[in-house]
Order: structure tokens, then C-alpha cells, then sequence
């Protein structure tokens, strides 16, 4: 994706805004394309950020490390390093958790050798915990980087981690759409 | 698949449907009071979690002055004159996820409830702020937007091919995604969000009515509230009010999940009992027998299954509030006779930890206690005191911070302590999970 695309992405037209409220409005959506571009937020980025929207770095760092979805090196959990290229984020809340997603989740980690909250040391996945995903009609439900997954059995994940593994492998990139994955939105599927 | 029971479907019915009937009807009959005099006819309740009757948030909106508004199109807008619609598409309510359904399957809908509303409110914008993590969403309701404007359904002069008078109305729709906060939910954190800032809610008064987005007057509504005005008009006001309840008109959209038998979203009149629309979903899975429901969303209080028995409980906005609990999100969770309580809150609490937007000490360290007191229970880590302390953080929490956040973490928290005391003192007391335990020893024979 080209620069000037990536830009207008995520942005608006609204013309009543003057231009501090403008830039300001702009921090999330940049912030949110330089997470999706580089799996993480580093200083750099938002220094360039502030220079480019003519705010204080601190303005830009505030809201960075507010919202979950960005990874900042200015943080301190475990998540310091950008996220792997699957990143796999299975719902703990309520209603997956009465559908068993501790269970999966436990055998996930087993099953790639790591923790909730690290990355696989070939930077293919990461796994965290995320809360309701507003799939709780089909849980246990997880996130594969932009991606639900719903209906959630033991089965299904191992076989659709070693499909994503082989495909990583090979082809360099994991289809993550497919006969597998659900794509319905909300609702039951039946 | 949505299953409709007991009446014809009145929302779900645009389920695939591009109808934007109401709103051609709105524009060529209508005058922005009357709509907002059918809107109060038809005690449609916000849907988002508060349930505000949306007829008179819309009638609060600071009134326009004369000359500004003099048979003027609403084109030359004015500094004075420019406010905000905002559709708070940010669901995130454990339980819940019926915005999330329409937002998939009926993103015109929403679209002409938003025009509906903006006509009815003056406004000359409108946001959808949409979850962050809602990807095909935010993708399939982008198009929606960019067909719409195509068509003349937004932007300047919408509609003129279709309208008989001279009238006209312009309203443009920006749509703006979330980075991953519960907290954004919130009305107020939301407008933070919005304009940039950490979601962190703000102090009202000011209400957003007078003081919202970017400064300018605004009006926050939810995805289901929006997109059910059009279906209002449609069948009328009188019409729709009568599926509900004297004071909750209409019929809502419900998700169930958790230990039911058909989990999904339904839509049930406001009218119906809680035990019938269990029931009407195949009621507990398995055959099992309910130990308990969360009625609306992870914040509200839970209730026993006796008490939704014998006090045949309605599931409309008062009859729950008369419980003690509340309608929420209509978010509904049933919990068969297998689950341990101890460990269903100490799962809500752990989530609601890590939400705290961490403004007020009170639900800073509030929710932070009682996830760790919770676990420790759960772990029969605890002394049978700890339930007194309980208590006491509950009490320093509610009512006492900026936002109601506080109050949906102790919702959980109180009302399983008060509801299941036994369950915990006897967690205290064998100094284990006894549902674990019994796992163990079913498991060893
Ligand atoms: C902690 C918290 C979270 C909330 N989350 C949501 C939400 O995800 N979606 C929503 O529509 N309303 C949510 N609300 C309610 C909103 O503040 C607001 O009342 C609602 O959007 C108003 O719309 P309505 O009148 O149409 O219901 C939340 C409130 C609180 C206190
Ligand atoms: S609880 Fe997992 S998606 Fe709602």
C-alpha cells in the first residue's frame, strides 16, 4: 500500500473542523496505520507523527499508549516487540469462557510452546487474551490479526495452525479467509 | 440466523434490504417536531445500556435560533448552528452483540435511522465511531456509505429526485474506528476518542446535548437505537409502542449466549417474560437446569433462577430495574447448574480490571481489588472476612465516580455475593473451587 493511500485510508472530510481539531482528530487513524504497517508503535514513528500534525509528542504518546491496540516501546507489558505475522487473540470473557476457551487457550499455548502474551521465536504467531469480541453467540471465538474465527473446537484450531504454519512457509502469507473461518457477522450461523 | 417468534418481525425485517422508504416519507410529510413527537409515541428506549427515551434526548438538543434556522436549508451552516449526530457503534459489553449483527446485516438501516435522526435534530454531521477490532464491519458499512452518497442518499440535497416539496437537507456521515477501550463506549469517553484525545469519560454536566463533540451540541445514540427509527415510522408509532410495555415501547434485539440451546440474536417485544423468551430460544443447553442469568450485559446485576420463576420477570426496562438488576445491553447469559459463580465473576471482574480508564482512584484500585480478592476465592486462597471487605470496596465504588463504569464492576460483583454467599463461603471454607473439585474426583472414577 502506497503512502498517500494508506493516508486517506482511515480519514475524514468533515470541513467544520479548524485545523488543530483536524490534526488532532487524525492521531488515532495515522496511529492505527503505522500499527497495521509495523505491527508496533515505535518513538521514531511518533515523532514523526507530531511533526507531520505540528503537535507536541506528548500528545501523540498519550493517546498511543491509552488504546490496547497499540503495541508502544514506551510500554511495559510483554509486548514490547512487534507482534508476529498471526497474531491470534482468543476472547477469555463470559460467554467463551462457559464454552470452554481456557481449555484452548491452554492447549494453544501448548501447542506453540509459548505464553499468552509472547511470540513464537520464528516471529510467526503471538497469542494474547482479548476480551469479548462480540461473538458470544459463537463462542469461544478468537481474532487472527483482522480476521474472526468462530465456533472455536480443539480440532479446529490445531488444524488451522498447522495450515497457517505450512502456508507461512511456503507462500509467505496465511489466507485467513477461507471455508474454515467463519465470515458471517454476529448471529448464529445455523 | 435470526429466529423470529411470537409477532411478525418489525426490525429484522430490513435484514438484505436497501428501503430508505421512511425517511423519503420523512423528508416529504414530516417536520423535524413531528418526528421527534413520534419518537416520544413510541417510548423507544436507548438501546446502548442507559435506556434514555430517545424522544427526549432528541428534544434536548438546544433549540436553533430563529434567524439562523428562517427557511434556510441547512446547507449554510454556521458555527452556531453546526452539531453532531455521533451512532456509538463501539460494542463491547461482554454478552453482547447484536450492533455487531446489524452493523453485518442491515447497514442501510442504520444509515436512514441516522438521516432520520439528524433531520429530526438539526444536524448537519454525523460519526459512526465503530470498534476497532470490527473489521468486515467497518469494511461492509464503508461501502454502505459510499453507495449511499453515490445514490444521493447522503451528502448534499439527499433525496431531491424523490421529494415533492422544495425542501431540502444535506447530511454528511464520517465513520471513525476505535483502537481497542471498553471505555469508548461511554458516551463521553467516546467523544474524547473522537476528537483525539484518550477516552477517558468527562465530568457532566455539561451534558453532550449542550457541550459534545468538538465543543458543538451533540446527540449520541447507539447502533440498534438508530436503526430502529425507521421501522417506527414505518409501522407507526402507536403501532410499535404497543409490542412493549407502557413505558418500554416496541421490540428489541437480543443476544443470547452462554448456556442456552440456540444462542444468536433475537427479536422479541418488550412485552415478553423473561422466562418465555428463554424458552422461545431452547432454553438451557443440554437439558441442564438454570442456575442463573446476567439480563443485560456483563453489568448487570445476576439473577437466581428461582427469582426469574416466581417473580415472573418481565424483560422490559422497569420490571428489571424493579429486580434490582437491569435491561442493559440485552445482552442475556444464562449459566446452567454446572457453573461456579465464584469463578463466572471473577472472569467479569478480571476483564473489567483491565478496562478501568484509570481517571478515578476509586474504580482504579476499586476494580483492581476485587479482581484480585475474586481469584483468590476462586483459588480458596481467602478468609471468610474478605467477603466483608468486599463489600466495603463495593461501597466506596458506587455512585462515586465520574462515569457509571464503577457501578457496572460492582453490579457483578455485589449482586453474586449477595445472590450466592453459600457458593463462596464454601470456597472459603474447603479452601478450593468445589466445582473443580468434583471435576477431579469424577475424573479419577
Ligand atoms: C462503561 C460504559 C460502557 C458503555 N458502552 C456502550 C457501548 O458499547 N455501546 C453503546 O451503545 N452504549 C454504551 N454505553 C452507554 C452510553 O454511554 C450511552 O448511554 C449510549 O450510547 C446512549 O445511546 P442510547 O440512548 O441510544 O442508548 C456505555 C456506558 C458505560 C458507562
Ligand atoms: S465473550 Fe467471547 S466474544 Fe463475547
Amino acid at each position: 500500500m502506497n503512502e498517500n493511500e494508506n493516508k486517506s485510508k482511515n480519514e475524514n472530510k468533515n470541513k467544520y473542523l479548524n485545523m488543530n481539531e483536524l490534526h488532532e482528530h487524525l492521531i488515532i487513524p495515522r496511529l492505527r496505520n503505522i500499527q497495521e504497517e509495523h505491527g508496533y508503535v515505535s518513538m521514531k514513528s511518533m515523532r514523526e507523527l507530531a511533526e507531520s500534525l505540528s503537535l507536541p509528542l506528548m500528545k501523540i504518546r498519550e493517546v498511543a499508549t491509552f488504546y490496547t491496540f497499540f503495541n508502544t516501546d514506551t510500554n511495559t507489558d510483554t509486548n514490547k516487540k512487534a507482534v508476529g505475522k498471526l497474531h491470534i487473540q482468543m476472547c477469555t470473557n463470559i460467554a467463551c469462557w462457559l464454552a470452554g476457551a481456557h481449555q484452548l487457550l491452554h492447549s494453544l499455548e501448548n501447542k506453540l510452546s509459548i505464553k499468552s502474551g509472547e511470540t513464537t521465536t520464528d516471529n510467526l504467531f503471538t497469542i494474547s487474551e482479548v476480551e469479548c469480541l462480540a461473538a458470544c453467540g459463537t463462542a469461544p471465538a478468537m481474532q487472527v490479526n483482522e480476521t474472526y474465527v468462530e465456533n472455536l473446537t480443539e480440532e479446529k484450531i490445531m488444524k488451522l495452525i498447522d495450515l497457517w504454519r505450512e502456508e507461512m512457509k511456503t507462500n509467505g502469507v496465511a489466507t485467513l479467509d477461507g471455508c474454515c473461518i467463519s465470515t458471517t457477522t454476529g448471529g448464529t450461523s445455523s | 440466523m435470526i429466529k423470529m417468534s411470537v409477532i411478525e418481525p418489525i426490525l429484522t425485517k430490513y435484514i438484505g434490504k436497501k428501503d430508505y422508504l421512511s425517511i423519503k416519507k420523512v423528508l416529504n410529510e414530516m417536520n423535524p417536531a413531528d418526528v421527534i413527537q413520534d419518537v416520544k409515541k413510541s417510548n423507544l428506549r436507548g438501546r446502548g445500556g442507559a435506556g434514555f427515551p430517545t424522544g427526549i434526548k432528541w428534544s434536548v438538543m438546544p433549540v436553533i435560533p430563529k434567524e439562523e434556522s428562517k427557511e434556510k436549508s441547512n446547507k449554510e451552516i454556521t458555527p452556531i448552528t453546526l452539531r453532531y449526530l455521533v451512532c456509538n457503534a463501539d460494542e463491547g459489553e461482554p454478552g453482547t452483540f447484536k450492533d455487531r449483527f446489524i452493523i453485518g446485516k442491515m447497514p442501510h438501516l442504520l444509515i436512514e435511522g441516522m438521516l432520520i435522526a439528524a433531520y429530526a435534530i438539526g444536524a448537519r454531521v454525523g460519526y459512526i465511531y465503530i470498534r476497532g477490532e470490527f473489521a468486515s464491519e467497518y469494511r461492509i458499512l464503508k461501502n454502505a456509505i459510499e453507495e449511499a452518497y453515490q445514490e444521493n442518499y447522503l451528502g448534499e440535497n439527499v433525496f431531491s429526485k424523490f421529494l415533492n416539496t422544495n425542501k431540502n437537507f444535506s447530511f454528511d456521515l464520517h465513520l471513525y474506528r476505535g483502537a481497542g477501550a471498553y471505555i469508548c463506549g461511554e458516551e463521553t469517553a467516546l467523544l474524547n476518542s473522537l476528537e483525539g484525545k484518550r477516552g477517558e469519560p468527562r465530568i457532566k454536566p455539561p451534558y453532550p446535548a449542550k457541550f459534545g463533540a468538538f465543543g458543538k451540541s451533540t446527540c449520541i445514540n447507539n447502533v440498534e437505537t438508530l436503526a430502529t427509527v425507521p421501522a417506527i415510522i414505518n409501522i407507526g408509532a402507536e403501532k410499535y409502542a404497543k409490542y412493549g410495555t407502557a413505558k418500554s415501547g416496541g421490540t428489541r434485539l437480543f443476544s443470547l449466549s452462554g448456556h442456552i440451546q440456540n444462542p444468536g440474536v433475537y427479536e422479541f417485544p418488550l412485552s415478553i417474560k423473561l422466562k418465555d423468551l428463554i424458552n422461545h430460544c431452547g432454553g438451557v443447553k443440554d437439558g441442564k437446569k438454570l442456575k442463573a442469568v446476567i439480563p443485560g450485559g456483563g453489568s448487570a446485576p445476576i439473577l437466581t433462577a428461582e427469582e426469574i420463576d416466581t417473580l415472573d420477570l418481565g424483560v422490559d426496562y422497569d420490571s428489571l430495574a424493579a429486580a434490582g438488576t437491569m435491561a442493559g445491553s440485552g445482552g442475556i447469559i444464562l449459566l446452567d447448574e454446572t457453573t461456579c459463580i465464584v469463578e463466572a465473576a471473577s472472569v467479569l471482574l478480571k476483564f473489567y480490571e483491565h478496562e478501568s480508564c484509570g481517571q478515578c482512584s476509586q474504580c482504579r484500585e476499586g476494580s483492581h481489588w476485587l479482581a484480585r480478592l475474586f481469584h483468590r476465592i476462586e483459588k480458596g486462597e481467602a478468609e471468610m472476612k474478605e467477603l466483608d471487605l468486599i463489600e466495603h470496596i463495593c461501597s466506596n465504588m458506587s455512585m462515586q465516580t465520574i462515569c457509571a463504569f464503577a457501578d457496572a464492576v460492582v453490579g457483578p460483583a455485589r449482586s453474586s455475593i449477595k445472590k450466592f454467599r453459600s457458593e463462596f463461603e464454601e470456597h472459603i471454607r474447603i479452601k478450593c473451587c468445589p466445582f473443580k473439585k468434583q471435576k477431579e474426583v469424577s475424573h479419577v472414577l
